[in-house]
């Protein structure tokens, strides 16, 4: 079959790349050998939280101060405006979980375990949750589900650096007719969704909270229906309710899952995961055609243009060998921050900057990756996410900003293959 | 035995993605999870067989293989530990007989009207219930009478075009011939000449149950069958897509064959509509196709999934005037082969199915376009439509029902359970 544009990978920047190609008329295919890291993260959308120890209350504001420590960083790529124009994009197509915030300021929301983390968009479910006003919260537990301990956070909490006053309480709740065991978010969700989990917890809440108590539930409000059973929190308990995000399977990050894929399905693009891109038929220094291995074997898919958003280390996008070799796994791209045939030496604190961690292709303002000469290995190939060297996204807080915007700016690129390659604005 | 499904337990990351995909453990708590039941829990399986018999209740949807990330084959180290599992305890006598679909093809079409009133009668399910352990409400198909080898015996196709081989499986043989034979009307009009080989099942129910040595003796003698037509370089198709899988990767990875006629045969294999899709892109698939004006939601079965090809369906399926298909978004049924027809699953194979049903409810159509033979039968049971192959809107959409009507009745969908 042959299409406009194959894109690899099917997490958060090549889903934001498919569609934006899709809904300008494009004939899309997605394969990916699985999903993506949209499951595991809180589907937050952190375009910049901190520059070295430096915690960042706005991301427009301090992109230079990042590039000037980090000239390498894909942000290089784009102006503080193409970064919100991505942005403001992706919040018009992430279905009913309504983002709502800007590039020029940052929220503070409390993760899992108490931490506050800058974040420029979040869902307006987990909106209400900004940290920077102070108040009181309550943090509220469901019995047997495991991935969320509200003691442990309320606590932590009480201990961190925030700017404004902040008191947190836990408290537990058993909802009715629980199975017994352990329970997952998505199982949570999901009698949200259909047992009718939301009359129960306002009842619930009504009497042991205050009404000026700003109430946190984990993020498992249901998947298909979590808007409105916010909504009706908030209006039948009459106090302020947000989502806190649970550790993974993330609820909210496969409620941003199926808003992209079903769009993308809307419009007849075809997303095949359990497959891998191994390689591409080359001429004349463009790819014609994507090798897909099935079932069976590869099969060719001719194509126009290509998106590589395979992912970094941790989805198999960049692969560390035994002996120390670090390489491109789809495409065999040459890759900067990597030493080489050295064997690879890691800095001794877990947490130090590890100089493998801003392994990746370089690119040049197309996006597209590049060799030691600077010039694009491919004219069509761009990439996007998190295989672009130059960050470390989980110290910045970058990464899903990242992958929003440079798939967003990938997928423009293949749309505009002529317009004049954007000035870096901000360096 | 190829040790390459064990060892890719080593890339699993816990990252719970397989988790929050399971179909089976979303519905109870007597499935643990995939992560748990497959990488974590064969790091202590070694040798011996599980010490629980959880992994007994994971269905083998093979989604949780599909969504990994990290190309962990989680299906299949599961559906290993069971055969594991039932090769220490003995597979049940229920597994063993529903698991040998052309045995009970063989006993059933002879005596198809008696066959049929006992498989839908109410008073004769609970006895089979209570004696065997085969649910009482359980979508059964119904036997045709005369199979599908035999219709094509009498069939005469055209004699000099390209030829392709049609493995069509037992559920169409002994209770969907109709389903056999639009497709071979649909590629005769495509010009094809159709061999139908003879054929016996491909052994997935015997896997999926546990009992590999069965099921490799019956996929060995299917090979031997499909592998001549495919050394001189014919094309298989199969429109069931769980069967197809089977000869294209499964019996080699689950069951460990590792010979020249299954390579042979697995690189020869098409899912139907990949096939004809493959066609169409050459340029070599007829479009003289006329308006069929219907709305027709579409599940893409799990065992269709792990084809890898994509939905193939539904781009063939848009070459049809005025047909508008509705790609629904539900991973599982829930019958998973024979998984749901098992008394004590079958409560969890509808509550894995209710979301697929509620959602074609929802769209209003008396009727339903699956690939697979008994996700259909569950869709039927479960959804109240009649659930129809691809290949019998494109069958319709060629018009080739008023050129070249069936000859194999009207439906062969499962009566409701009566009486």
């Amino acid at each position: 079959m042959s299409y406009d544009t194959v894109v690899v990978g099917a997490g958060l920047a090549g889903l934001v790349a498919a569609l934006r190609l899709t809904e300008q008329g494009q004939r899309v295919l997605v394969v990916a050998r699985g999903v993506g890291a949209t499951h595991l993260a809180p589907a937050t959308i952190d375009v910049l939280g901190y520059v070295g120890e430096t915690r960042v209350e706005s991301p427009a504001a301090a992109l230079p101060a990042l590039l000037a420590g980090s000239p390498d960083h894909p942000y290089r790529h784009l102006s503080a405006e193409r970064l919100a124009a991505g942005l403001a994009w992706f919040g018009t197509h992430a279905g009913t979980l309504g983002y709502t915030g800007s590039v020029d300021e940052n929220v503070l929301l409390p993760t899992a375990i108490g931490v506050p983390k800058p974040s420029a968009f979040v869902p307006r479910t987990m909106a209400g949750g900004d940290l920077r006003a102070g108040g009181r919260f309550v943090f509220v537990g469901f019995k047997g589900f495991k991935d969320f301990h509200p003691a442990l956070l309320a606590d932590n909490l009480a201990r961190a650096r925030l700017p404004a006053p902040v008191t947190a309480r836990a408290l537990v709740l058993e909802p009715p007719a629980s199975p017994r065991g352990d329970l997952s978010g998505r199982v949570v969700a999901g009698r949200f969704d259909t047992d009718g989990l939301g009359d129960w917890l306002i009842g619930a809440l009504d009497k042991r909270t205050d009404p000026d108590e700003i109430i946190g539930v984990p993020a498992v409000l249901g998947l298909r229906d979590a808007d409105a059973t916010w909504h009706a929190l908030e209006t039948g308990l009459e106090r302020k309710v947000f989502e806190v995000a649970t550790l993974p399977p993330s609820v909210p990050g496969i409620r941003l899952f199926d808003a992209l894929t079903q769009q993308l399905r809307e419009r007849g693009t075809s997303i095949v995961l359990g497959v891998r891109a191994a390689g591409a038929r080359v001429k004349d220094g463009r790819i014609e055609a994507v090798d897909v291995s099935n079932a069976t074997g590869p099969v060719s898919h001719p194509t126009g243009a290509v998106v590589l958003a395979s992912g970094g280390f941790a989805s198999g996008g960049l692969e560390l060998d035994s002996f120390g070799v670090t390489r491109e796994t789809v495409f065999d791209l040459p890759l900067v921050g990597v030493s080489g045939s050295e064997r690879v030496r890691f800095a001794a604190g877990y947490f130090d900057d590890q100089p493998l961690a801003r392994a990746g292709v370089a690119t040049d303002d197309r996006l597209r990756p590049v060799g030691p000469d600077g010039h694009p290995v491919y004219a069509n190939l761009h990439a996007a996410g998190a295989i672009l060297g130059g960050a470390v996204p989980w110290k910045e807080k970058s990464g899903t900003g990242i992958s929003v915007a440079t798939g967003y700016a990938a997928a423009e690129a293949i749309l505009a293959p002529n317009a004049q390659p954007v000035p870096e604005a901000v360096r | 035995m190829n040790d390459f499904i064990r060892d890719s337990l080593d890339h699993c990351v816990k990252c719970t993605i397989c988790e929050s995909y399971c179909p089976v453990s979303q519905v109870t708590p007597l499935f643990p999870g995939p992560k748990y039941v497959g990488p974590q829990a064969e790091r202590y399986r070694g040798t011996d067989a599980s010490p629980d018999k959880s992994v007994d209740y994971c269905s083998g949807c093979g989604i949780c293989t599909q969504v990994c990330p990290q190309d962990v084959k989680i299906a299949e180290i599961n559906s290993r530990a069971r055969a594991k599992l039932w090769e220490q305890r003995g597979v049940p006598l229920r597994n063993q007989l529903i698991a040998r679909p052309t045995v009970i093809g063989r006993l059933g079409t002879p005596v198809a009207p008696v066959a049929n009133w006992a498989l839908h009668n109410r008073a004769v399910r609970g006895v089979v219930e209570s004696v065997i352990g085969i649910h009482r409400d359980a979508p059964m198909p119904s036997f045709a009478g005369t199979t599908f080898q035999k219709r094509s015996r009498r069939h005469h196709g055209p004699a000099d075009a390209p030829a392709v081989v049609y493995f069509h499986g037992c559920g169409t043989n002994y209770y969907e011939p109709r389903v056999g034979e639009m497709v071979v009307a649909v590629l005769e009009h495509s010009g094809f000449r159709v061999i139908v080989p003879e054929q016996d099942c491909c052994g997935l129910p015997l896997q999926s149950n546990g009992n590999f040595p069965a099921a490799r003796t019956y996929v060995r003698r299917l090979v031997d069958r499909l592998a001549p037509h495919a050394r001189a370089g014919l094309p298989i198709v199969s429109n069931s897509t769980s069967c197809g899988l089977m000869l294209k990767r499964e019996a080699h990875e689950i069951l460990g064959i590792d010979d020249e006629d299954l390579k042979v045969v697995s690189g020869s294999m098409y899912d139907l509509c990949e096939f004809l899709l493959r066609q169409h892109e050459r340029g070599e698939l007829r479009t003289d196709f006329e308006s069929l004006p219907l709305t027709v939601p579409y599940h893409a079965p799990c065992q269709q999934r792990g084809h890898g090809i994509g939905k193939p369906a539904l781009d063939l399926l848009a070459l049809v005037p005025d047909l508008h298909m509705i790609e629904l978004d539900v991973d599982c049924c829930g019958i998973a082969g024979t998984y749901g027809l098992k008394k004590e699953k079958y409560e969890i194979s509808m509550a894995v199915g209710k979301r697929l049903f509620s959602d074609i409810t929802a769209t209003g159509s008396d009727i339903a376009a699956c690939d697979s033979e008994t996700c259909r039968w569950q869709i039927a049971h479960g959804a109240a439509v009649t659930a129809v192959h691809p290949i019998e809107l494109l069958y319709r959409g060629y018009g080739l029902d008023r050129r070249r009507p069936i000859t194999a009745g009207v439906s062969a969908q499962p009566a409701a359970v009566n009486g």
